[in-house]
């Protein structure tokens, strides 16, 4: 029994120009303790999803339609008063920024002790402790002193700790990271990433990751999710996406990253350009959401909008032409 | 063989912190700290580095953006640092920029042929307007935009599409370098690509060299010639790629490179995961800048400053010590291993 399933999911945004898909009925699900990636450009509609399941979009001018299943309970079915219950507690959320997620008037201290005191009843000096506990675990120095800080006294890298301890007080058993650690250097970033497997090995939550980053993806992802335009093209475990893509665009955004290394193969290699731009959510489209930038396109994907289709053990893809049968190692 | 195109000596900015309600000037930030590098006709340098480590405030400097502290900027056999504004024209159309942000660097009450029109108009490169036309007709089909977006203004374009008009402007002027900063860094990977691929091509076209600012090393490694590393305000090690990328010498350079993930599921790799932030370029420590994360660290780091030597066919580099030590692996790598993934040859 999955974690959370998600079907059928749309979310849409009324704008002037007429209606925004910015979801377009995706369906997905995770597992306990499992690592889900859901990876794409700017504005494949990752993060709404992100935003979706945590019911944070305004309505109006959003609208979530579809089903989002969280241990038997239907998220979209909640009042917003039991909605509050999970947030934080059951499912929490770290964003990309730290410095604009964090309240800068009240001490760190006081922000990760908040969710404990909501949810778990602890008193204040509980929570303190708990406070002090939280940042300990994620490895801030001098966790006494820090804990009375204020968010503008840390660097970006202790912000997107305080962030994740914040995240993990109540032991969620799901956490959502949207690009946990796109505004950080590589070096924090290889900080954070190895904080996060670590503390999901001791605590067991599930993670759904929102990122761009190939990389990032590779490094802690079991599997992943690839969006575009609003729509799931391809599903498949972590090795099995990267070794034998089989979408079009998944296969076109592999050729567009430079591995580190490449100098040394000798082979000066061009980037695979994907041609053209990702096309307007506000207009409906009736085939396939890629026809437009894709070299095998035919009328057909201009017509048919292709269903998602199992090619593979575990290894979904949305794509009329996609390869059947599993991969050639 | 004939001088660099562009030779920087010793360069320092440092900038004022005003503290305290009467604005005395009672700090500086060392945001570059002695800083020099050369760069060849039709090269690409790429200065890499955390934020804050002073690799756009050394392409600013040599826009002349702002005046330097001290040093020298030398650009063809001539000093450019201490140039009037008038002087500067000359040598304002050779060097050019391209800015991180598509968004914020174009004018947004400028069409685009406006824009382009304008740095030609400026260094007087067209003699008639049939000439200016024609000019701006070529950039177009240059960077490969339609002709026919020539009159929208920069809010109609995609960020891609907007990096294009932003590479045309530079190009308006027929420089002999570009400095981009971050030119690369806010697009989406496919777009990305297509921005790379570009820039190689209008290198070769056109000769130029590129002074490459950014902080994507696999980006930098696709497509550079050499590469300078900063920390703090300095270059800790300068190479050609080929031996920085396989063999790096000084500790942070072999760090930097480690904590970037590689898109390969179970690839093999050991990082050395840094301790600490970058610190403060207000008080940056004593010695080696990089002594308070450095895994290798001894006393003679804590008081004397590494010298930039000559370590081998052009690469310098800043440590006292010669070779780095080998690592210990890491103690249990949380990286999950994915159930069906292969070994990797």
């Amino acid at each position: 029994m999955a974690l959370l399933e998600v079907q059928n999911l749309q979310t849409h945004f009324r704008t002037p120009e007429g209606i925004n898909r910015a979801v377009d009925g995706v369906s997905f699900h995770v597992d306990e303790g499992e690592t889900l990636a859901i990876v794409g450009e700017s504005g494949c509609g990752k993060s709404v999803t992100s935003m979706s399941l945590m019911r944070l979009i305004p309505e109006p001018p959003g609208k979530i339609a579809g089903s989002i299943r969280f241990q038997d309970k239907d998220l979209l079915q909640l009042s917003e008063h039991e909605m509050r219950a999970i947030r934080g507690n059951d499912i929490s959320m770290i964003f990309q920024e730290p410095m604009t997620s964090l309240n800068p008037v009240l001490t760190v201290g006081r922000q990760i002790g908040e969710t404990l005191r909501m949810h778990q009843g602890l008193d204040k000096q509980a929570a303190l402790a708990r406070a002090i506990e939280m940042l300990t675990l994620v490895g801030i120095p001098e966790p006494a002193r820090r804990v009375r800080e204020y968010p503008h006294q840390l660097s970006g890298g202790m912000r997107q700790r305080v962030m994740i301890a914040m995240a993990l007080a109540c032991n969620p058993k799901l956490l959502i990271a949207d690009e946990p650690t796109t505004a950080l250097d590589v070096t924090i970033q290889a900080q954070i990433l190895r904080l996060m497997l670590d503390l999901k090995r001791r605590v067991g939550a599930a993670i759904v990751l929102i990122t761009h980053d190939l990389g990032v993806v590779a490094e802690i992802a079991e599997r992943v999710m690839v969006m575009y335009a609003g729509r799931k093209v391809e599903e498949a475990p972590v090795a099995e996406l990267f070794r034998s893509p089989r979408h079009p665009y998944t296969q076109g955004l592999l050729g567009a990253v430079p591995k580190l290394g490449s100098s040394l193969s000798g082979a000066a290699r061009r980037l695979a350009e994907i041609p053209g731009q990702v096309p307007s959510l506000k207009k409906r489209i009736d085939g396939c959401v890629f026809a437009g930038r894709c070299a095998l396109a035919t009328d057909l994907c201009r017509e048919v909008a292709p269903g998602l289709e199992q090619k593979a053990p575990r290894h979904i893809v949305a794509c009329h032409y996609a390869p059947r049968g599993a991969a050639a190692a | 063989m004939s001088a660099p195109l562009l030779q920087v000596n010793d360069l320092k900015k440092h900038f004022p912190v005003r503290g305290g309600l009467f604005s005395r000037k009672s700090n500086w930030v060392y945001a570059v700290d002695g800083v020099s590098f050369e760069v060849e006709r039709g090269e690409t340098l790429s200065l890499v580095g955390e934020s804050g480590c002073g690799k756009s405030t050394v392409g600013r400097a040599i826009l002349r953006l702002f005046d330097i502290t001290a040093g020298q900027v030398v650009l063809d056999g001539q000093r450019i640092d201490g140039l009037s504004p008038r002087n500067l024209l000359g040598m304002r159309r050779r060097v050019q920029v391209v800015f991180q942000d598509p968004f914020s660097s174009l004018n947004p009450r400028m069409r685009v042929r406006d824009i382009l029109a304008e740095p030609i108009r400026n260094f007087g490169l067209a003699k008639s307007s049939a000439e200016l036309e024609a000019r701006v007709l070529a950039l177009m089909d240059t960077v490969r935009l339609p002709r026919d977006v020539l009159d929208r203004r920069p809010h109609e374009f995609s960020g891609g599409q907007r990096q294009r008009i932003g590479i045309a402007r530079a190009l308006a002027a027929e420089p002999e370098l570009i400095v981009c900063d971050e030119a690369v860094s806010a697009l989406d990977v496919s777009v990305k690509a297509q921005i790379v691929n570009l820039l190689q091509d209008l290198q070769r076209e056109f000769g130029l060299a590129l002074l490459f600012i950014s902080h994507d090393l696999a980006i930098v490694e696709h497509m550079t010639h050499r590469v300078a590393v900063m920390y703090l305000g300095k270059i800790v090690e300068m190479a050609p790629k080929q031996t920085i990328f396989s063999a790096p010498k000084h500790p942070y350079t072999r760090a930097l490179l480690s904590a970037v993930p590689v898109p390969e599921p179970g690839a093999t790799r050991s990082p050395t995961v840094l301790k600490g932030d970058v610190p403060s370029p207000i008080n940056p420590p004593s010695g080696c800048r990089f002594h308070t994360r450095c895994p290798f660290v001894f006393d003679r780091c804590r008081t004397e400053e590494p010298e930039f030597r000559l370590a081998g066919d052009g690469e310098w580099v800043a440590c006292h010590l010669d070779a780095l030590p080998e690592l210990p692996g890491p103690p249990g790598d949380p990286r999950p291993v994915p159930p069906n993934s292969t070994p990797v040859e």
